[in-house]
């Protein structure tokens, strides 16, 4: 295992990860130092100052009541990265569980990996606006639909290490030794999927915060009450023609965080995939 | 051997690499002759720096990291002309490429494109080169075939490279490298990939080619058997550096430098027999010396059996030791 | 090739039917009665009760999946009551502009994505390089409505070069309707190019770093040749898949882009059965959806044996 500075030092070599990395903590200091930051209460309604462009006071501008649009992206950060945090954890632990379980039994690989196959051949949005649907719209079902989009992804990638795992030699050699299943899967193949897991885990964050958005946008996903980046965009996109900006802010915020993310993701990727590591 | 001016004259040849932790020399200080018509052997371990020359002299250092830092490939071509390789224009390289230059490769089984018959890539050779059209290249490339003895050249110039044997993958290889008449050829391991029997096939092959067209061949190698088999002449590598050079005979005969000798003593044919009569095979202690350790003196030092602390002192040059046969060992009169 | 093909046939065949039963049985979880959501408000208690009877939908779950299924391999998706007619129709209504829209959106986003891939592996590590794959990992973190209102407002509402939005009259001519897609279909593009980039990218650099390379450099071909005939043609079959990858995951980015746009597509109609709960055409538009990416997917196996020699024998 490697010291966390090396770690850190070879992340960082290219100077684009390191800045998507300050990026993204910059945005999740945001989400939690935000009623201390918001220099306004997000909903609080002042129809005498309703689409103000941007201006000293209001420096992202008010909305169609008159809300401040920097208080509401900040506040909104909260939702739109809690959920996209949220869906990451489900889908990699239900997703870790079904991959582990399918690389390393093969009696379960075809049966899982069949389902798996049918999940992906919808495309993202499509089965989570479905999810959606039936399991009425609510923060907490934008969160279950996006992880079950999700889980497949990482079952994928973790099925796949499972099965180099289960392989290599140290394995095969604790099977001898009568160490027992489950500790074998525990132990051995659970430390060797975690890097895998985490490159994809940063980068289904930022699919996450998208697909979130474009389902509030849709109008199934978030309820508009709830602030989240989306549902921004949504509830003013009438106005786009007079204040354009209540749309402009809202989905830099959303690139911003898709970018850092993806940004560290790769850098992740570089750094932990041995194969790539030796192109570069 | 010809009295003309030499084929291929590399001096003081030194390649330099770029890398994340700095500036690598993996060669420094090749010195090599190859004559019209005669094949020399370029020995030495793997990480010697033979397959670095090579392709230094073919242009192909992997850029932008590797470069000649210094000295000159000098080239005779078939024009007459001298040109040096280490500093000719991009374009004018590409014309010697594969036309008076070519090269064969250690591994025939990832050196053909899988998704070309081997007819079209020798064909497209053939074209760039002899600006023959698409027809008459492609009845080039089957006369190349049936050259390199491969039966019923016409149908199998149709195959694709998963078709067909390493053996026969190494023909087609060869045939490419032949197709535009080369006066110097290549060969980097052509054989080490290979059965034991179809080495000896390839390698007669490439002396009869050699023979019948005049070329020079640099055949690169690390096992010594096969250079006794095909080399007019061979030099050593060992760490970047060539260590001796000289005719083969000389060389098998007596040879001036400690690492030469002990390659030789490696060979099992020179195994002799121990206290106990049972033949003991000789290897060189230690491994060759990173080229990043930089220290004074021979760079085989550590390793020698006969190293005294003048070998330690200063680098040593090349020396003559007989007509034609130099080392680079300052205590060869007493070897 | 042959007994490839069929053995992938054979599992895109199980792939469906667990499709099939995801989108049934997720449906059946969803609050309200089938037959009382058919019926609308109006209803009485009589009335869903014959209803229910008719559509066998007091029989066991099973049996009911069974007879539906029976139905969909038939080709009959079901009837909308919304819409007062079959679903196939009205998916076949709504095709034209969804099939442009992705078939544009591909193409923009292959003629992009591929050159700027090779050039990336090309000059590996260069600047072209880090500007190009920085600028593929943005246009994959941009939300695709976000940058479809910011296109509307800035060409077509303040130039005024482009449509603002819907598919034109419907007896407009074909020319005129495709008019209606370049904004979208530039946005869909752009959003989707990343993929692109990165695998061919990825490719390249494989290929790139092959001994068959050197094999084609010792030669004396041009660069160029070697890049674009060795090494592209080898790179063909990953690029091929993803290609194929993204057009199937077009049909999911149209959902959200012809929203944006007002386009009478299949994508604004499954956003309108979702948000009035008309199941049936949800259910028809998965199955759909998902046998057009079994299709690629197929279409994909067979281009590979055109691409590559070993496949073929």
């Amino acid at each position: 295992m490697l010291g966390f500075g090396l770690f850190l030092r070879r992340l960082f070599r290219r100077r684009i990860v390191l800045i998507g990395a300050l990026i993204l903590l910059v945005l999740i200091v945001v989400a939690l130092a935000a009623p201390w930051i918001s220099p306004f209460d997000p909903n609080a309604v002042r129809v005498a100052r309703r689409l103000r462009p941007p201006s000293a006071v209001n420096w992202f501008g008010t909305d169609e009541y008159g809300r401040d649009v920097l208080s509401r992206i900040i506040y909104g950060s909260r939702a739109s990265l809690g959920i996209g945090a949220s869906v990451v954890m489900m889908s990699v632990a239900c997703g870790t569980l079904l991959g582990i379980l399918a690389g390393y039994f093969r009696r379960l690989d075809g049966p899982i990996m069949r389902v798996i196959d049918a999940f992906m051949a919808l495309p993202d949005i499509l089965l989570a606006i479905f999810l959606v649907a039936v399991l009425g719209a609510s923060a907490t079902n934008v969160v279950l639909a996006l992880a079950i989009v999700y889980t497949p992804r990482v079952a994928r990638v973790v099925r796949a290490s499972t099965l180099v795992v289960r392989e290599l030699p140290f394995v095969e050699a604790a099977r001898a030794l009568g160490v027992s299943t489950w500790r074998i899967m525990s132990v051995h193949v659970l430390l060797n999927v975690t890097s895998p897991v985490l490159v994809q885990a940063t980068f289904i964050f930022a699919y996450a915060v998208l697909a979130e958005a474009g389902l509030s946008f849709l109008g199934a996903g978030v309820p508009q009450e709830v602030p989240t980046w989306g549902t921004m965009i949504a509830a003013s996109q009438s106005f786009s023609d007079q204040a354009i900006w209540l749309v402009v802010f809202p989905g830099l915020a959303i690139v911003l965080a898709a970018l850092s993310l993806q940004l560290v993701g790769d850098g992740l990727r570089d750094m932990l995939d041995p194969k790539l590591r030796k192109s570069l | 051997m010809t009295d003309t001016s030499p084929l291929l004259d590399i001096a003081d040849l030194k390649v330099a690499f770029d890398t994340e932790t700095g500036t690598v020399t993996p060669i420094l200080g090749v010195n090599l002759k190859v004559h019209a018509g005669e094949t020399v052997a370029l020995v030495g371990e793997s990480g010697s720096g033979k397959s670095v020359t090579s392709l230094a002299v073919m242009g192909l250092l992997p850029r932008p990291a590797g470069r000649v830092a210094e000295g000159r490939i000098l080239f005779r071509r078939r024009s007459g002309d001298s040109v040096d390789l280490a500093t000719l224009p991009r374009e004018a390289m590409q014309q010697l490429r594969g036309g008076e230059i070519a090269m064969i490769f250690q591994e025939p089984m990832t050196s053909l494109n899988p998704v070309l018959s081997v007819g079209e890539q020798i064909a497209e050779a053939v074209r760039q080169h002899m600006k023959l059209d698409r027809r008459a290249a492609q009845k080039r490339a089957i006369e190349m075939l049936e050259l390199v003895e491969i039966p019923a050249a016409a149908s199998r110039a149709l195959e694709y490279p998963h078709e067909m044997s390493g053996g026969m993958r190494q023909r087609v290889m060869i045939a490419l490298a032949m197709s535009c008449n080369p006066s110097l050829l290549i060969a980097d391991e052509p054989t080490t990939a290979l059965d034991v029997t179809v080495q000896a096939q390839i390698l007669a092959l490439i002396d009869r080619l050699r023979h019948d067209t005049g070329m020079g061949v640099l055949f690169i190698t690390h096992n010594l058997g096969v250079v006794a088999e095909v080399a007019d002449r061979v030099t050593v590598m060992y760490a970047g550096q060539v260590v001796e050079a000289g005719p083969v005979r000389a060389l098998f005969r007596g040879a001036r430098h400690p690492y030469t000798r002990g390659l030789m003593d490696c060979l099992p044919a020179r195994a002799h027999r121990g206290a106990d009569g049972r033949r003991v095979v000789k290897a060189i202690p230690g491994t060759v010396a990173s080229a990043l350790a930089i220290h004074d003196g021979c760079r085989f030092g550590p390793r020698c059996e006969h190293a005294a602390d003048a070998c330690r002192a200063a680098p040593p040059g090349l020396e003559f030791a007989e007509p034609e046969h130099l080392t680079r060992c300052i205590r060869w009169r007493s070897l | 090739m042959a007994s490839r093909l069929a053995k992938r046939l054979g599992g895109l065949v199980i792939v469906m039917f667990i499709v099939a039963a995801i989108v049934f049985f997720l449906t059946r979880l969803a609050p309200g009665d089938p037959a009382a959501l058919m019926l609308g408000d109006q209803a009485t208690a009589d009335d869903i009760a014959r209803l229910r009877t008719t559509y066998g939908l007091d029989r066991p779950l099973f049996i009911q999946f069974g007879l539906w299924l029976a139905e969909v391999v038939k080709g009959n998706l079901g009837h909308s009551i919304f819409l007062q007619r079959p679903v196939t129709q009205a998916l076949l209504e709504r095709a034209e502009p969804t099939f442009f829209l992705a078939l544009f959106a591909l193409a923009f986003a292959t003629l992009i994505g591929i050159p700027c891939g090779i050039a990336s592996a090309v000059w590996r590590g260069r600047l072209v390089d880090q500007i190009l794959s920085a600028i593929a990992m943005l246009s994959a973190s941009i939300p695709s409505f976000w940058l479809g209102l910011l296109f509307i407002q800035f060409f077509a509402v303040r130039l005024g070069w482009l449509p603002v939005a819907g598919y034109g009259d419907p007896g407009a001519p074909l020319a005129e309707r495709l008019a209606h897609l370049i904004l979208p279909a530039t946005v869909l593009g752009i959003v989707n190019s990343a993929l692109i980039v990165r695998f061919t990218r990825a490719s390249m650099l494989d290929v790139l770093g092959e001994d068959f390379i050197r094999t084609a450099r010792a030669k004396g071909i041009s660069e160029r040749r070697v890049v674009l005939r060795h090494a592209f043609g080898n790179a063909l079959v990953p690029i091929v898949t993803v290609v194929g990858l993204t057009g199937a995951l077009l049909i999911g980015g149209a959902i959200v882009t012809e929203t944006v746009f007002g386009l009478p597509g299949i994508g604004n109609l499954i956003v309108s059965s979702v948000l009035r709960r008309d199941y049936p055409v949800i259910q028809g538009a998965l199955i759909v959806v998902a046998g057009i990416y079994v299709i690629i997917n197929i279409a994909v196996d067979l281009i590979y044996a055109l691409v590559d020699p070993r496949v073929r024998t």
